[in-house]
Order: C-alpha cells, then structure tokens, then sequence
C-alpha cells in the first residue's frame, strides 16, 4: 500500500484529543471543535538499495557535471565535506547516509588511485562534532583511515590560514571559504537534505564558509525578507546564498554536489505512536503512550533528556542525486516536498504546535530558551510555502517547558545573550548591535575553536530565525513553560492549553480559526 | 532606661555561633551576649562631649557578626565591655555640651570612629593629624577604654540605646532640616561606602565588579557612581529588591551572584583558565566578606587590578596564588575620614551626605523596630535580602518621647505638681 498523503483533518465531537511534544514529554490536548489539524504525508517508500542507488547518482550525474569517476584522477587534490551533527534529527540509525555516500566515494577515488583526500565536517559555525558523532556519521571504515592521519577534520571558521577570500558577489557580499576546500581540484559535498533549505549552494556558502562572509545572509533583514526561508522562490537567505555559490563556482572551485533525502519514519517502534494519526491509535499505541509519558514523567529531566538523546532514527534514504549544484538541488527540493508538503486552504488566526526535545542545535545538549524560540518561531512558524500558515497579527501557541537551562559546554554564549541581550532587548534588529562584540569575543573563539562550543555569534542567528515570525505576529504564547525563561524571551507564558486560546483570543478577536501543525512528521505547508 | 547591652561572656558567645550556625544570622540574639537592661546614660568623658539622644540606630553587618559569635579575634584588644552596640545613629544634642558643640535638639549623625581627638591623645598619631581618623593608631589607648568606634567601646554608649551615647564634638555633623531620619542613618554607612569607593581608585572607564548586593554593596555603587567615573559597574545581587536597586544605584549590568562571573568576562573580553578570567575587572568590590565571596572577587579581578575589602572579612580560608602570580592589590576599606577628591580634601560625611540626597538612600531604611523587640529586628538583620528589605534599624523615637512623658510625670509627682 502507498503511503498516505498528508491532509487536514477538522476537528469535531468525535475527534480524540491532539498529541503535542511538550520537550522531553508529551501532552494531549483536546482543541476546539473547527481547528485544523495538518497532518504530514506518511513516510515515502525508502529506496530499496540505497547502495545502489548511491552509485548509481554517481556515475549518472545531473546538470552540466561529468559522472565521479571521470572527475578523478591521480595525483588530484579530493576534499569531501559533509554535514555535521545538526543532521538528520534524531541522528539515524547506524549506517549513516553520510557513511554509505562517503565510502562510495572513496572507492571511486580508491579505484582512481587519487591519494590525496581529505574529509571535512562542514561545521560553519556550528560546535564541533566528538569523535563518537563523527564515527557515527561516517562508520568505522573511514574514521579509522582518516582521523588517525589527521586526514578527518572539522572546518575551523575562525583559522585564518584555513580560510581563502574569494572576492565578493555582485552585491558586495563577501565570499570566504575553507581554504582546502576551495583549492582542491574537487570538492565533494555530502548533504542530508532534511528541510527544503538544506543544500544547493547553501552547502558549501554556508558550511564552509566564515563569519566575514555568513554575516552577509546571517542577519536580522535577510530573514525578515525570507517568506519563507524554507521556500527558495522567496527567501533572501536562498538568493545570498545563490551569488555566492556561484561566485564559488565562477572563482574556479569545482564542486560535485550529493544530496540525499530522508522518509518521515523518525521514531522507533516504541515511540511509534507519535507517527500515527490519533484517531488510528491501536491499544498498543495507547499503551505505549501512556507507559512513555509516565515513565519520562516519572524520571528526572537529565535521565529522561539522555534517554531521548540516545534515540535512533530508523529514517531511510528516500532518494539520492548528485552531479551540478543547482540541477540536484532542484531534483531533491522536489522530492522533499514530496515527503512534507501539505496543501492548506488560507491562513489561521492561531497556530498551534508542541515542540521536542530536539532541534537542529541542541544533539545530545540542552534545548534551552532560545532553541526553543527558533524551533517553534524559525523551523516549525517557517515551514510554509505562499503565506505563512498564520496570518499576519495571528498568534503561534508553542508548547515547551522552556527551561531556564544551557549546556555551558555547547552554547556557553547563549547564556550570555539570554541574560544580558534579550533581558535588554528582543527585537532583532536591536539585538544586532551587541553581535560584533559576540562574534568576536576571544573567549567564545577559544570554545569553537578547541572545545564543543557554538560559536560566539550563533544566539544571535537563532534569534534572527525567528525574525519574520516576530514581525508577523501578534503575539507568541508558550504553554507549559518556565515562565521567567518564557517572559525574558518577549513571549507570554500560559499554563494550559485552554487559557493560551483564551488569551490568544484578546490578541486576534473571538472566535478564531486555529490551526495545529501535527508533528511529527516534518509537515510544510502549502498555503493556498 | 532601655538599652541593649553586650557583655563579655565567652558560654552566651559559643550559644550565639552555635544559634546563627543552624538559625542563620541573627536568630542567635536571644542567647548571645546581649541582654536588654536598664542602664543611665553614659558620663561625659571631658569637656569637649556631648550627649546624643538616638532617634535612629542601624544594624549593621558587623554588628550581626559580634552578635552571632563570628567576629574575628582581632578585634578583642580594640573593644571593651560591656559595651551597648550601635555606630550607624542619627540623633538629637539632649543637652548643653561643650563650647561650639550643636544647640540641643540639634539632630546630628556621628562619626563613630574614636580616633586621637577623641581620645585627648596630643599629639595625635600621624593618620588622625591628617584627618584619616578610620587609620588611627590609638584606638586601644587614650582616656578612653579601647574601642574602634562609639558602639564598641564601654565609656560611649551607643545608638541601641534610649540612654544615649556621647559624643566628642569633632565626631558629630549636623543634620539638614530637609534630610529626614531615614536619610540621616544612613550616612555613616555610606560614609564607609564613600571612603570604599575612593580607595578603590578607579579611574575613568575602569570596569569594577561589586560582589553583594545588600546596604554595603549599594551604598558602594551609588557612591562609586556619584565620586568617581567607571566604564561599567557590574554587580552580583541575590535577590530581586537588590537587583533592582543596584540598577537605581546605577549599576550598568546586575546578575544573580553566580553569574557575575560570566558577566565580568562578557565585559572585559577575557578568556579562562583555572576558574579565573585572564583578564577581568580592573576592581572588584567585594561587599560581603565571606571565603566564598573573596574567593569569587579573585577569580574574576584582572591581573595587577585591585580587589577591595569593603565587607568586613573574619578569618577565611583562601588560596593566594593568584593573587600573587598575578599581583593582585589586595586592599581594605574600613571607616572614614578626609577623602582627597579632585576638589580637595572633603570629609566623608560631607559626601555621604551628598550621595544619600543624590541617591535617596533613605529609601534603603527597610524596617524599624523598638529596641525591646531586639531579637526580632536582629533576626530581620540577619536575613535582610531573603525577606526583601536592607537596613533594619532600631527606632528610638517613640521610647524617647515616653521615657521624657514619664519622667516629666515623675518630676512634678515629685515637685508636687498635679
């Protein structure tokens, strides 16, 4: 049987109650009657030999490329970069995409007799990966061939002699990128394309690249000009990362572009009853909700946050293209829409959505505040094509706990932006003016550079995430949160879910329209 | 007439540590050394003294260490008992005094410390000749008993007191008519703060760091603010009432304790290494005087800064090697005297004077009690910042006007009057 498109399901008497994530928990929450509830597509059929089908993108590239092979040759510089940990979500279950990509090509390079590669975590500025993430993500096999020689290594944003400066775009944007890389006679980038703004030039503008050059794109206008960013047709985000992706190309830097799309199949068989629509839950979903939920209730937050952590995903490759930048990217966009995209009839006057524990920046860390405000206000708010899903002046109804929490090692300058920028200011066009002495800070510097920290500037892109959802919005309530985390974030805190519609109705008039954006799966809506 | 005494008794001493021990500051009170009595008021030592009638009296935090059985053994040669506590008093001249002294029912505030002058030691030492009376070097000598200050010494008195206390003329200051009482208790300590605040010699843009948050630490920031130009002044504060006067103090950035850490290195773009910034404030303040607190204002002073005393420390236990590796100035801040300012040498009580009216410090004046309700209002004291308030006082007013009604009443029994 083909798996089920995604629809919307109005509620009425009948309807069982909607399950939220609610962080490290769940909730289910009954939503008045008329809400629309968006559920995404099931999940799409995985390729049935993705080792194949791997090699088979290889050799059959799209776009102006020559297939792998015949781009190798001896005595040729190979670097292949590949997304780091903020990719897939969860991490997936062992053999990672990125593993079954990468050891395809290097026994194409293998075969070539091409000896010097290197392998480089396109971190941007993201913590670096631990070993233990990096072997995950690549195997056995090639982390022990490569980290040994020094030849598995991760970009370092803020190493001079690591970088080269290419010039700037037509628009003046600075384009500086690792330095290996950009010379090297290929570059080979590996994505996971989980959302539609993941790969094409982004992969290499982005990934590799510095801060000189990410804050052309990293900032506060070009997300409010990104409706949304996760629509390329209308994202400035997108369009920055375009010029310099071709700038890149036009310098000279020769890049062969894999992308790889996953199903929704996110969650193991024994959180399986979070894929199922609950109306279609069996007594064993129910069984498995009720034994979750009061075992994570039940446990101390750090255990239970380490149990949801360890969680791998049973996602599978959904397809796999390769070749010329722009041509795969068109190929995979398509096929993530495929997986995601819901048609919507109009806006709603409130949004609701329970959020996890997890988000592209907080892998075996704490989802503090402000991750929680650019997972519910960057990703979740942002995942529409045409209007956004909530109409302008609406209201978004997260529920989280929103604790008051940072992992010191991980985001040590988040704590820092939360106590002393958002208690000062949360516009983000305001909170632009303390970025400089972040970005630059040698402390913060130090910690990217040597331990697992996010770079010093990296609150501030999380808080310019949720720049257009800010200027679109009338108001943002977080259920269930801690309600000092939650104020300090500009965000009005609810205890239930039935007093946030209520004050969600001061906000946009009696008697709105609501709309939840069931997840998971990942869900996108096409908004008609 | 009600006074609180404090005695020398070495069983109520270990009672009182062991009460704040588990009770917490203050709660020790009624089992310390102190006691309620009836006591007349002091004799005049000599010619130049006055008597002051106590309106006001604070509770400070040294005060709540002798209380509590913590004070450092230090001081055991420069007090004497019994004595009746109270240093921080606003009060009235009760009667006639020396020549030049204020008309009674002058209301004054008195500079506690009783240096050489005081004393009737000629000539005086060295540090009282130049004014810097908190310097004296003949606080155990004299015609007086040994006593730093009014409030520790057996022959004064002091401001817990409906019998008064007295005062040599050059200690008293007199009161505006616009400073109401509350204002004027709090001068002496911010007269402390005043002289803090200039020993830290911060120069204009330095980045200070002030640890606590509770009279001292405010008095400190608001004085740090109106004497002297820092860059920015951070200040760690427990609780929220501190949090938000530090900020109406002037205070650029206000953390919780455990932050102010991290908010020094924000500040001064340090890095870390051994729990210490590598930069960091160019002076910290630390306003509190625990092994904790000097611990964390050494962790975060930059090297060759300067770390200021300004809570008055007892015997801690600390690690000095970054002090030394990094020549840290380690500096105290006791008391008062003549300040060198920029327009010339000023008296710190002038300026104290100035900063309480500049920054409504009278606000500060959380609590009054009577002094029979001592064991309350030390108990209050001691726990100040975790029940929202920051100076508790001992209010003699109302005793006054009674004890003055009963012995007015007694007077005419006496003269036959009806």
């Amino acid at each position: 049987m083909s798996p089920r498109p995604g629809f919307v399901l109005e509620v009425d008497r009948s309807t069982p109650p909607t399950l939220f994530w609610h962080g490290e928990g769940f909730r289910l929450e009954r939503l008045p009657e008329g809400t629309r509830l968006l559920y995404g597509p099931e999940p799409l059929d995985p390729l049935p030999d993705p080792v194949s089908a791997i090699r088979h993108a290889l050799l059959h590239p799209l776009g102006d490329s020559a297939p792998l092979p015949e781009l190798l040759v001896p005595g040729m510089k190979l670097t292949i970069a590949f997304d780091d940990v903020s990719l897939p979500l969860p991490p997936m279950r062992r053999p990672d995409v990125r593993q079954l990509v990468v050891e395809q090509v290097l026994d194409f390079a293998a075969e070539a007799g091409v000896d010097d590669v290197v392998l480089i975590a396109a971190l941007a500025l993201h913590r670096r990966m631990t070993d233990a993430e990096l072997r995950h993500a690549l195997g056995d096999r090639v982390f022990d061939a490569f980290a040994p020689h020094d030849l598995l290594r991760q970009h370092d944003a803020e190493d001079p002699s690591q970088l080269v400066h290419l010039g700037l775009t037509d628009q003046d944007e600075d384009v500086e990128i690792n330095k290996r890389a950009a010379e090297s006679d290929l570059l080979v980038y590996v994505n996971i394309n989980l959302v539609p703004m993941d790969g094409g030039h982004k992969s290499v503008a982005t990934g590799l690249a510095s801060y000189r050059s990410l804050k052309h794109h990293h900032n506060a206008r070009t997300m409010q000009h990104s409706r949304s960013f996760m629509d390329q047709e209308h994202s400035e985000l997108h369009s920055s990362n375009w010029r310099m992706g071709r700038h890149i190309a036009a310098s000279g830097v020769k890049v062969f572009q894999i992308e790889t799309t996953l199903n929704t199949d996110t969650f193991p068989e024994q959180f399986r009853f979070l894929m199922r629509r609950e109306w279609e839950w069996s007594p064993r979903d129910r069984a498995a909700f009720l034994a979750s939920s009061a075992a994570l209730a039940r446990t101390p937050p750090r255990l239970a946050r380490s149990i949801l952590h360890s969680i791998r995903s049973p996602q599978k490759m959904t397809s796999v293209q390769a070749g010329e930048v722009e041509a795969v990217h068109a190929r995979t966009t398509a096929n993530v829409y495929a997986q995601q995209l819901v048609e919507v009839d109009g806006q709603t006057d409130v949004l609701t959505m329970g959020l996890p524990y997890i988000c592209p920046y907080n892998v075996n860390s704490i989802m503090n505040p402000i991750l929680v405000a650019c997972l519910g206000l960057g990703y979740f708010f942002n995942m529409y094509r045409g209007e956004p899903l909530v109409r302008e002046g609406g209201v978004v109804v997260m529920s989280h706990p929103t604790p008051w929490e940072f992992n010191p090692v991980h985001h040590p300058s988040y704590i820092d932006f939360f106590e002393q920028v958002l208690s000062e200011t949360t516009d983000p066009i305001e909170v632009g003016k303390f970025e400089e002495a972040f970005a630059t800070d040698p402390w913060y510097v130090h910690l990217y550079r040597t331990g697992h920290a996010y770079h010093g500037v990296h609150p501030f892109y999380m808080w310019y995430w949720c720049a257009h959802a800010l200027a679109h919005l009338g108001a943002v309530i977080v259920v269930g949160g801690d309600r000092a985390a939650v104020r300090r974030l500009g965000f009005t805190p609810a205890t239930t879910m039935a007093d946030a519609l209520e004050m969600a109705r001061d906000v946009v008039g009696p008697d709105p329209t609501i709309t939840h954006l069931h997840s998971p799966p990942l869900v996108m809506a096409d908004v008609r | 007439m009600k006074a609180l005494q404090f005695e020398r008794n070495l069983p109520r001493f270990a009672a009182a540590r062991l009460a704040s021990t588990f009770g917490g500051s203050g709660r020790g009170a009624g089992v310390s050394p102190l006691r309620l009595v009836d006591l007349d008021p002091p004799e005049l030592p000599g010619p130049d003294w006055v008597r002051v009638a106590p309106l006001l009296a604070g509770i400070c935090g040294s005060d709540l260490s002798t209380i509590d059985g913590r004070s450092s053994r230090y001081f055991e040669d420069v007090v004497s008992f019994p004595f009746v506590p109270g240093h921080e008093v606003v009060g009235t001249v009760s009667e006639p005094g020396a020549p030049g002294a204020p008309a009674p029912g002058s209301r004054v505030v008195v500079e506690a410390v009783l240096g050489c002058e005081a004393r009737g030691i000629v000539p005086p030492c060295p540090a009282c000749a130049a004014g810097d009376v908190g310097g004296c070097e003949r606080v155990a000598f004299g015609h007086l008993s040994p006593g730093l200050q009014i409030g520790y010494c057996a022959d004064t008195g002091g401001g817990w007191s409906a019998a008064g206390l007295v005062a040599h003329v050059s200690q008293l200051h007199a009161v505006p008519d616009h400073v109401s009482d509350e204002e004027a208790v709090m001068v002496e300590p911010t007269a402390c703060a005043v002289h803090a605040a200039l020993a830290a010699r911060v120069e204009p843009g330095d980045t200070v760091a002030v640890v606590g948050a509770g009279t001292l630490g405010l008095t400190f920031v608001a004085s740090l603010r109106h004497l002297a130009r820092p860059g920015a002044v951070l200040v760690g504060a427990k609780y929220p009432h501190q949090r938000r006067l530090a900020e109406e103090m002037g205070a650029d950035v206000v953390v919780e304790p455990d932050q102010l850490h991290r908010a020094v290195r924000l500040r001064a773009r340090s890095l870390e290494a051994s729990g210490h910034l590598t930069g960091g404030a160019d002076v910290v303040a630390d306003c509190v005087g625990s092994a904790e607190s000097l611990a964390q204002a050494l962790a975060m002073v930059r090297p060759r800064g300067r770390l200021v005393l300004v809570g008055m420390p007892g015997s801690v236990r600390l690690d000095l090697a970054s002090l030394w590796h990094r020549e840290v100035e380690l500096c105290g801040a006791y008391a008062y005297g003549t300040e060198h300012t920029e327009a010339g040498p000023r008296r710190s009580f002038e300026l104290a004077m100035e900063v309480v009216s500049a920054y409504r410090l009278g606000r500060l004046v959380s609590a009054a009690y009577p002094v029979e309700r001592f064991e309350e209002a030390l108990a209050h004291a001691g726990a100040a910042g975790r029940r929202g308030a920051v100076k508790v006082v001992f209010d003699l007013r109302r005793r006054r006007a009674r004890d003055s009604a009963t012995a007015e009443r007694s007077e005419r029994i006496e003269s036959g009057g009806a």
